[in-house]
């Protein structure tokens, strides 16, 4: 049991930062990117890929780093800790692990390298409307035709559905959920982007016979579906916590420095006191989430420690995020200042995946088939 | 970054786990299991069955007892203690004088009382707060002033924890009025409670019991040999012997040993034809419970992991404030799921209501006093606020 980073990962922590804070040296740098198409900056984007952090979950002989899920949450938690727009999340965990997890070794082959060189966004069509986190698809069908299938139905929201060169989607097959590869310049696509709150963007994705290749072999895919979004709940629960972590030292900071009643409002006790608490949901939180990255490292039970993880940095996003403006005051409500911001991105990471009562039901149901959690012990140390 | 505990350190807690739940007399820990009236001789045999085995003093010095572990070890023993419901050692006696002792006590002192302190010879208690001195420790008003060889001790002390089994008092008093920072005046001074002079009245808590007291002292003589220390530093002592206080205040093993009573009881009740633990709202209840408390025991292994160089990680205040907001959720759901079984807390026999419930209620009574001691959760956020975010 260790909980601490070593000296590689403490290098990498660092040269992300200095990339990402260069990048957003301000939150009105990061203000101006989210307000064009498409929602990212694709210089910064370039950035990530020249330094290997677009392949870093992906192995050497597809074009990546063959890093593990530690790394991966330093990356993560860094993004946070600026609210950088880049789909790092979206594109390389997400859309990018499923081709990983689940793609023949010639998609990989083809695939991930363009992912890690930063010249292919992928993104994952798997949200539809009139169900809500589910592993499955329900509404977007295939239809084979011999060698070849179609798509047809509606997803959305599509993160980053819009700019995506590639899309993987989730599809209705004979027996379950398959996964389907659609080129963005497939016949019968139809994609409405738009702006989302938190400043990113995300898609209305239609699609009408569109031709599509199968992901991998075939059948049903529903198990990689959940373990895919297991890893990127784990992931989003690091840039949770960046952007936590951000928000709290900010409010610290105007504590100290903003004026009333003639004396800085860290002489008032009902303030600080609400900082406080506000830090006691964060390191909670951190120490859930780095623990579920060392499950999912570990080869352990990823799903629900994804799961617990879930759980503690949705209720703390809110907390934090809540807390944050209000400890501002009317600033913290505007969109010239940047702790607004972030509580919009934890809002967002909150509800893309899961929230913290989906997580805890989810939790529920097995509540009865163990005596006790130990998180060093079976099933998440194997 | 490594999830699994080594080898060594899994067979490290599989020894532990195997000593308390074999070798600590069952009796004991059913009645701490059922949080029932553990006596004072079922305090003094539990400890001393530990102490035979080296496993009641381990965080003391290697000469007096000590185990010279890891605070990682020192962090599992406690766990598994308390998973097996084993009473822990006195803290008056293991965590708070014992290491002051042998931290800042001479040979003669160290060689009278540490022994007889490991092995709960000695039952210690805590002579510290006063009615006008809470959480405002320092402003504490008993006096000892020298008279020869002698002290002679005058003030009150009060929440004196298990004082009525006590045989001996660490005290804390004020000899020199005229300190310019009242934490300056103050020394440490041990005596018998058989002292001429002293008298203890008993304070009734809600819950009906009697676990803290009120202790008075009226021209009580003390030896000059009996001060501990140095003269009018008895400040530092406190800090030192409160910051131990502190390590294990979480009790996440024994909360997590409350909400698996609480799954076993809610079994057993039955609403709308199935069981309270399959009620969704009540399922939800304790699986957001325990995700409180898994993201407790890695918080507080993350800070034991930070503290080897023997001071506290700043995030301990957290394990304080968490760990007593968690005990207390622990047994407000028992109550809960108690219901109206939650009123028969003082049925005798003729009563058909299970223990567990008779007892639900005085002990989330009692257990309101874990936020209050050991430096209020007010006091914790104050250090927070002061000391991590520089507020």
């Amino acid at each position: 049991m260790d909980f601490t980073f070593d000296s590689e990962q403490n290098d990498l922590r660092e040269a992300v930062r200095g990339l990402l804070e260069r990048a957003y040296s301000d939150s009105e740098v990061r203000r101006k990117v989210a307000a064009t198409d498409p929602g990212f900056d694709e210089k910064t984007w370039s950035r990530l890929a020249e330094m290997g952090l677009l392949g870093l979950p992906f192995a050497e002989e597809h074009g990546g780093m063959g890093a593990g899920p530690i790394e991966v949450a330093i990356v993560a938690e860094e993004i946070g800790r600026v609210i950088a727009p880049e789909p790092f999340i979206e594109a390389v965990v997400l859309a990018g692990g499923l081709i990983a997890a689940v793609g023949t070794d010639e998609q990989k082959g083809e695939l991930l390298a363009g992912v890690a060189e930063g010249t292919s966004v992928p993104a994952f069509a798997h949200a539809e409307i009139g169900t809500r986190w589910s592993t499955s698809a329900s509404s977007v069908t295939a239809t084979q035709a011999g060698e070849s299938w179609t798509l047809s139905g509606v997803k959305e929201p599509v993160p980053n559905g819009a700019r995506a060169d590639v899309l993987v989607v989730s599809a209705v097959v004979d027996g379950g959920t398959g996964l389907f590869l659609v080129q963005g310049d497939a016949a019968g696509l139809t994609r409405t982007g738009y702006r989302t709150h938190d400043g990113t963007r995300a898609a209305n994705v239609r699609f009408d016979g569109t031709p599509a290749t199968l992901l991998g072999t075939g059948g049903d895919q529903t198990a990689a579906i959940e373990r895919a979004l297991a890893e990127a709940r784990i992931a989003y629960s690091h840039e949770a916590i960046g952007a936590m972590d951000t928000a709290l030292r900010t409010t610290a900071e105007y504590l100290k420095t903003r004026k009333q009643f003639g004396v800085t409002l860290n002489r008032f006790q009902a303030l600080t006191f609400r900082a406080a608490d506000m830090y006691v949901s964060l390191e909670l939180a951190r120490s859930t989430a780095l623990w579920a990255s060392m499950v999912q490292d570990a080869g352990g039970d990823v799903v629900s420690a994804a799961d617990r993880a879930r759980l503690q940095t949705s209720r703390a996003g809110r907390h934090i995020g809540k807390e944050a403006i209000q400890l501002h005051g009317g600033i913290g409500v505007t969109a010239e200042y940047s702790v607004g911001h972030y509580t919009s991105r934890l809002t967002a990471i909150d509800h893309l995946l899961g929230d913290g009562d989906f997580a805890a039901a989810r939790l529920a149901r097995t509540v009865a088939d163990r005596e006790t959690v130990d998180p060093l012990g079976a099933p998440y140390a194997v | 970054m490594r999830l699994q505990l080594s080898p060594e350190l899994e067979a490290f807690r599989e020894e532990m786990r195997t000593f308390f739940t074999t070798q600590v007399p069952q009796q004991i820990r059913d009645k701490v299991a059922g949080h029932g009236h553990v006596s004072k001789e079922e305090y003094v045999e539990a400890q001393r069955a530990l102490n035979a085995a080296g496993l009641a003093v381990p965080h003391w010095p290697v000469e007096w007892g000590g185990r010279d572990w890891t605070p990682l070890q020192r962090h599992i023993w406690r766990e598994e203690m308390q998973l097996a419901n084993v009473p822990e050692p006195l803290a008056f006696n293991a965590s708070m004088i014992g290491p002051v002792i042998a931290a800042f006590g001479n040979q003669e002192q160290k060689e009278r009382f540490l022994a007889k302190t490991a092995n709960l010879d000695i039952w210690w208690c805590q002579g510290f707060s006063e009615p006008d001195a809470g959480s405002d420790l320092a402003s504490l008003r008993t006096t000892a002033v020298r008279d020869g060889d002698d002290w002679v001790v005058n003030g009150q002390k009060t929440w004196t924890t298990l004082g009525q089994h006590a045989d001996w008092i660490f005290c804390l008093c004020r000899t020199d009025p005229t300190a310019e920072k009242k934490q300056r005046g103050i020394s440490l001074l041990v005596f018998p409670m058989d002292t001429p002079g002293v008298t203890l009245r008993p304070i009734e808590l809600i819950d009906g019991g009697f676990e803290v007291n009120e202790v008075f002292f009226e021209d009580v003589r003390v030896p000059a040999e009996n001060l501990i220390g140095e003269e009018n530093r008895g400040w530092d002592y406190a800090k030192f012997l409160l910051g131990n206080e502190r390590v294990g205040i979480a009790r996440i093993g024994s909360t997590k040993r409350m909400l698996a009573q609480a799954k076993e009881h809610a079994r057993e009740i039955t609403v709308d034809g199935r069981p309270l633990l399959e009620d969704p709202f009540m399922a939800t209840r304790i699986a957001e419970l325990e995700n409180e408390l898994v993201a407790l025991e890695l918080t507080a292994l993350r800070v034991v992991a930070n503290s080897a160089d023997g001071k506290p990680h700043p995030a301990s205040s957290v394990l304080k404030l968490r760990g007593s907001e968690l005990q207390q959720a622990a047994t407000e759901l028992l109550v809960d799921i108690a219901g109206p079984l939650s009123v028969a807390s003082f049925a005798e026999e003729g009563s058909d209501v299970p223990a567990w419930a008779r007892v639900a209620t005085p002990h989330y009574l009692n257990y309101r006093k874990v936020s209050i001691y050991g430096g209020s959760n007010e006091v914790q956020r104050t250090i927070i606020a002061g000391t991590i975010l520089g507020l």
